[in-house]
């Protein structure tokens, strides 16, 4: 077990630069998921802190030990790969133990640790089959195995349920999550799933184009997104934003159509600054067209069962409102939304950043400050 | 296994006759020719010929040179096929290590198989010549020590070497194929795993190298048996003392220097037999150590 430290990391590949000063504390014992699109440098990030890459500038620290210069061998990390990467023409046996015969141990020895770790993720039964035989799930805990088996200071999964069917990987989230709270080492999650991060994270890293957007816990960054980017990334249906500008005379924003949608407080900004609002699905309510704060279309109606997605049209921009109430609504039905002001999230027009205001601070006071 | 039927169309027939044309002409028309010139006693000017039945194989197996030919035969098999598979696994993994300067020789290596076997047998000419090529070093510093006309083993060596030379080039190719088909998260896995280089070469990429391996000693051995002539030829012409007489040049040397149409074509059929068996024994007995994966 071990803390890791990402300092002012940058590495690029030719004259491509992948990730640039990145900076990341990593804590004892703490599960970090690394979120982020295909391509957004997070993968790139788990094989530096792994050795498989070299870094271009910038320091890599394990358990305060600058790794850079180490072989993969020698940092004492643990990795499960995304295609589970098991040796084919190897027994599960093998597979799992294949750590322990490089490093020398005696058969005998080897042996009780091959059961005792095939035991706890439940493959003694499979330990003679062949990779080949295995289903996908099976395959997988081969792999938690192989990782497990070495009692690594740090485990790394590099979107390691990405290849599992749907109910496969809620259940592997869980055992992964149990494996974690039993044995308590440094884990680092690579996943593009928010759903994945969401569930598994201490504390959530969302990455985008190789720079990280935000840290912080699952709740914190649904709560309190720090950019725009965040903001559309997490939250499934994602939030949705209309363009307007301050105005300070009216305690509000002004949508493009001349529309005031008022605030709970008054923002810091000049009057005519450009912004853009944005709402969780789940946090507009439908009400009767003109009693709420604007009016909107219907498009189309998704039910969900335990709840409805209403597809709206508000002058060509689409909304999305996730009820769990019935309404009766045909398409193209005029229907009032109502905005909660302290459930609207305000963001920089220019920037992307968010704009702090008096409602983000009620929500942050729900937990613990976490220290980035 | 699934199987398709087509409509029979003159089209198609038309467009495979070609192929199956040449296949007749240089396959199947002179391995029945041979086949019958091998039970008879062929004229070496044509006209008539005699029914012998078995005498042509009687003759050839009781002929202590035709044994000491089979003899020769199998050591050249056996060391160029190991000479070239060994030397074109050694290339394979520089090139997939991408060690200094790969691009350049990766390309480099596979010219040879380019180059026909009599072009190689010539340009070794001047490699092994004891008087002006590159082994005549060897004879400025022990006078008269190297000299392939006149040692058979000196012989043998020039002709394994240059045919194995000729064969790494395929060999190559189809090793840095299996390399590279290897996925790079395995190699990674098992880095992680505190493999060292050599160590995941013994214990990853060589197992699974295995099917490739075995096709490879197939191809090898068939061709070093069948391809040999042109190097023989123009290095050696089967000696010194029939020391390179392999079983290929003999055939021509026997059919078409001795005029012993019969004999040579008893030679043949027994060749593609010895062929044949190799390979069988090699599916049945080697193939069972091969993991597909």
């Amino acid at each position: 077990m071990a803390e890791i430290s990402i300092r002012n990391v940058t590495k690029t590949y030719g004259k491509t630069t992948i990730m640039q000063g990145v900076n990341l504390d990593i804590h004892n014992g703490e599960f970090v998921v690394i979120l982020g699109p295909s391509g957004c440098g997070k993968s790139t990030l788990l094989r530096l802190i792994a050795g498989l890459e070299d870094i271009t500038a910038g320091e890599v620290l394990i358990a305060g030990e600058v790794v850079n210069q180490l072989e993969p061998r020698e940092r004492g990390c643990a990795m499960v790969f995304q295609n589970y990467a098991l040796y084919p023409h190897m027994t599960v046996a093998e597979n799992i133990g294949y750590a322990l015969k490089v490093a020398g141990l005696p058969k005998v020895e080897r042996q009780s640790r091959v059961e005792a770790t095939a035991k706890s993720v439940g493959l003694t039964d499979f330990l003679d089959r062949k990779p080949g035989q295995l289903s996908g799930g099976q395959r997988q805990r081969v792999a938690m195995a192989r990782a497990i088996i070495r009692s690594p200071k740090v485990f790394l999964f590099d979107e390691p349920l990405s290849n599992l069917d749907a109910q496969l990987r809620v259940q592997m989230r869980h055992e992964i999550r149990r494996i974690h709270n039993q044995i308590k080492a440094t884990s680092v999650f690579v996943t593009h799933d928010q759903h994945e991060g969401m569930t598994l994270a201490d504390r959530l890293v969302v990455m985008n184009k190789g720079t990280i957007e935000q840290v912080g816990s699952p709740a914190k960054i649904y709560d309190n997104p720090a950019s725009i980017y965040v903001a559309g990334f997490i939250g499934s249906p994602a939030m949705n934003f209309l363009p307007g500008h301050i105005s300070v005379a009216l305690r509000g924003v002004v949508l493009e159509s001349g529309r005031l949608v008022p605030l709970a407080s008054q923002p810091n900004l000049p009057d005519g600054h450009l912004v853009h609002l944005g709402i969780r699905p789940e946090h507009a309510t439908l009400v009767r067209a003109g009693a709420g704060t604007i009016d909107a279309q219907v498009d189309m109606i998704e039910e969900l069962g335990a709840s409805r997605l209403c597809n709206l049209l508000f002058e060509d921009i689409p909304i999305c409102v996730l009820t769990e109430e019935r309404p009766d609504l045909a398409a193209g039905a005029t229907v009032g939304l109502d905005f909660p002001p302290q459930r609207i999230h305000l963001f920089d027009a220019v920037t992307g950043r968010r704009i702090p205001n008096d409602l983000a601070l009620v929500f942050e006071k729900r937990e613990q400050p976490i220290s980035v | 296994m699934r199987r398709a039927y087509f409509k029979f169309s003159w089209i198609a027939a038309a467009l495979l006759a070609p192929q199956l044309l040449i296949v007749f002409v240089f396959f199947y028309w002179p391995s029945a020719q041979a086949l019958y010139w091998a039970f008879t006693l062929e004229q070496p000017w044509g006209g008539g010929n005699t029914w012998v039945g078995f005498d042509n194989f009687r003759q050839v197996l009781s002929d202590p040179y035709y044994w000491s030919s089979v003899r020769v035969s199998v050591i050249y098999a056996l060391a160029t096929t190991v000479l070239a598979m060994s030397m074109a696994l050694i290339l394979a993994m520089f090139v997939d290590r991408q060690l200094a300067g790969y691009k350049a020789y990766r390309v480099a290596i596979i010219w040879p198989y380019a180059v026909a076997a009599p072009a190689v047998g010539l340009a070794f000419q001047f490699v092994f010549n004891p008087g002006a090529g590159l082994f005549s070093y060897i004879n400025t510093i022990a006078p008269g020590w190297w000299d392939l006309s006149k040692y058979p083993w000196q012989a043998v060596t020039a002709i394994v070497i240059a045919g194995a030379w000729k064969q790494v080039a395929y060999s190559f190719i189809f090793f840095l194929a299996a390399l590279q088909s290897i996925p790079r998260s395995l190699t990674e896995a098992a880095a992680m795993d505190g493999a060292r280089p050599l160590r995941r070469m013994m214990d990853l990429q060589l197992p699974l190298l295995t099917p490739t391996f075995f096709f490879l000693l197939v191809i090898n051995i068939t061709d070093s048996f069948t391809d040999s002539f042109g190097i023989v030829d123009t290095l050696t012409g089967g000696g010194p003392f029939r020391a390179t007489d392999l079983m290929v040049y003999k055939i021509y040397a026997d059919g078409f220097r001795g005029f012993d149409y019969s004999g040579a074509a008893a030679q043949s059929i027994i060749l593609m037999l010895l062929v044949m068996a190799l390979t069988f024994v090699q599916f049945r007995y080697i193939e069972r150590r091969v993991h597909y994966t």
